[in-house]
């Protein structure tokens, strides 16, 4: 029941969110603000990451493939649609569920503790709106980042292979352009969009009913993070099966 | 004035207010006291239009709130101003943006229209220098001025502070206590307060509501309040030592 009445509120939260908007003055530089906050401080991590795993990537597939009739370009090809495909936007999204989730469930979580959020629905603003649609317009941005992500992926696994020695600098590029199909970008794309608003308001969700103290902002944040993944890979699995089957 | 009549709310299925009556004058500190548990703060929550309530009626000169459209209701809200018992200064801004953040939200005033009113609020609560410090660097008593400056910022009707006083020390309290009471009368205000500080109850309870179990228990000022024959109010005031010592002398020195 606890479940129902959870995914019941969430809904109801993000209908409320749209509700008497903020003025546009005020809501722009909140929106800037989160742009700062959750895109532009999110960006060298993604890209750390990213260039890393790419490399990791390459380096797993091409000593796996021992077999001489199995040509070399294939480490390009499998690096680029496993950075396309599904590290870059949903591996990156549930790193993402810790870092940005968690900031946002503890400065929301904080706020009610410490009656911040009180002290704005006393003066009579729609605090979801107020909280929750800036943090949410800001991370519409978030496939930018991912295809940032994408971008390095491939270029960390091209380092790799060609500085381990895997195979030549020209069979990685044939690799990686070979059988290139435009639709997995799009569906990479609708996959972050999505996940971009799942990091957004579930997270918000947590922080902005959490109960009880200090210790309670911690929890929320742990609580969070678990259902954002789990959210996001359930997410996954039902639009991979919609689009690419 | 805000009128109060038959006030019930319950928290599943307990009654935590058992339907209060009373009225809060303009121009006046008007004080709700009673032990922790007593319902001070529900009834506070209440009238700020926190909480709903499931019976009795909460006028704002003559309007009532529970009958208002959402618009009215928010022009009400727009009339309030609140000090928190933690001060709930937003900690991401400034001291001045905080001040000013009202006025950004809810009028149409240029920058230095905005920074002048700050700046006026702020000399009024004696936070001359204080404009870009962060509520963190501000001590309790500074982030309790700070939260009565954001509160008259926007000239309202209303004031309410929930237990102004506490975290801090006796004479920052005082401080407080004098600021509120000289605010509601400079502005003709209908302030209301929620304590348990008898320093408080002496010094501006020109009206105060005494609250038991979620009943009102008795109602009178500062003037009456020691006079008072009340069981469940002289239970209350001499509680503590200093009280009872004070009583002693009051009664030795009448005989």
């Amino acid at each position: 029941m606890t479940y129902l009445h959870n995914i019941g509120a969430y809904f109801l939260m993000i209908a409320e969110m749209f509700r008497k908007p903020t003025k546009w003055s005020v809501m722009k530089n909140l929106i800037l603000k989160d742009v700062d906050d959750l895109i532009i401080g999110s960006l060298g991590i993604i890209a750390f990451i990213s260039f890393f795993v790419g490399g990791v990537i390459t380096i797993q597939t091409a000593l796996n493939i021992d077999n001489p009739l199995i040509p070399k370009y294939l480490v390009g090809f499998a690096t680029r649609q496993s950075v396309i495909l599904e590290f870059a936007p949903t591996f990156t999204s549930i790193i993402m569920a810790g870092k940005v989730g968690s900031f946002i469930t503890s400065s929301i979580g904080t706020m009610r503790v410490t009656e911040q959020i009180d002290a704005l629905e006393v003066m009579g603003i729609n605090s979801l709106n107020y909280l929750v649609f800036p943090k949410t317009v800001a991370l519409m941005l978030y496939p930018f980042a991912i295809s940032i992500g994408m971008f390095l992926g491939i270029l960390g696994g091209m380092a790799a292979c060609v500085y381990g020695g895997f195979s030549s600098l020209e069979d990685y590029i044939y690799g990686i352009q070979t059988d290139f199909i435009p639709f997995h970008i799009t569906y990479a794309f609708i996959k972050t969009f999505v996940f971009a608003f799942v990091l957004a308001t579930i997270p918000a969700f947590h922080g902005y009913y959490m109960k009880g103290g200090a210790l309670e902002v911690g929890k929320a944040s742990t609580t969070s993070f678990v259902w954002t993944s789990v959210v996001i890979i359930l997410l996954n699995y039902f639009l991979t099966q919609m689009l690419l089957s | 004035m805000i009128e109060v009549k038959d006030l019930h709310k319950s928290f599943n299925g307990v009654e935590v207010l058992k339907g209060i009556s009373t009225t809060f004058e303009k121009g006046k500190t008007n004080l709700i006291i009673g032990q922790s548990g007593s319902g001070k703060t529900v009834f506070l929550k209440c009238l700020l239009g926190l909480f709903d309530y499931e019976e009795g009626t909460i006028a704002y000169d003559g309007k009532i709130f529970s009958k208002l459209t959402e618009d009215e209701k928010r022009n009400v809200r727009g009339e309030i101003g609140m000090v928190f018992q933690g001060s709930a200064l937003f900690d991401s801004m400034t001291i001045a943006e905080n001040v000013m953040f009202p006025l950004r939200m809810f009028t149409k005033q240029s920058k230095s229209e905005m920074q002048d009113r700050v700046d006026f609020v702020l000399n009024r609560v004696n936070l001359q220098d204080a404009h870009k410090k962060k509520p963190s660097e501000a001590s309790g008593g500074m982030q309790k001025r700070v939260a009565i400056a954001r509160a008259i910022v926007n000239n309202p009707k209303y004031l309410f502070c929930d237990e102004p006083n506490s975290g801090l020390d006796p004479k920052t309290s005082i401080v407080i206590d004098d600021l509120i009471k000289e605010i509601t009368e400079e502005y003709n205000i209908t302030t209301v307060i929620n304590s348990h500080d008898m320093n408080s109850v002496m010094q501006i309870g020109e009206k105060i509501v005494f609250l038991k179990n979620g009943l009102k228990a008795w109602e009178g000022s500062n003037k009456t309040i020691f006079k008072t024959d009340n069981d469940v109010v002289t239970d209350f005031v001499y509680s503590s030592e200093l009280m009872k010592k004070v009583r002693q002398m009051y009664i030795e020195e009448r005989q």
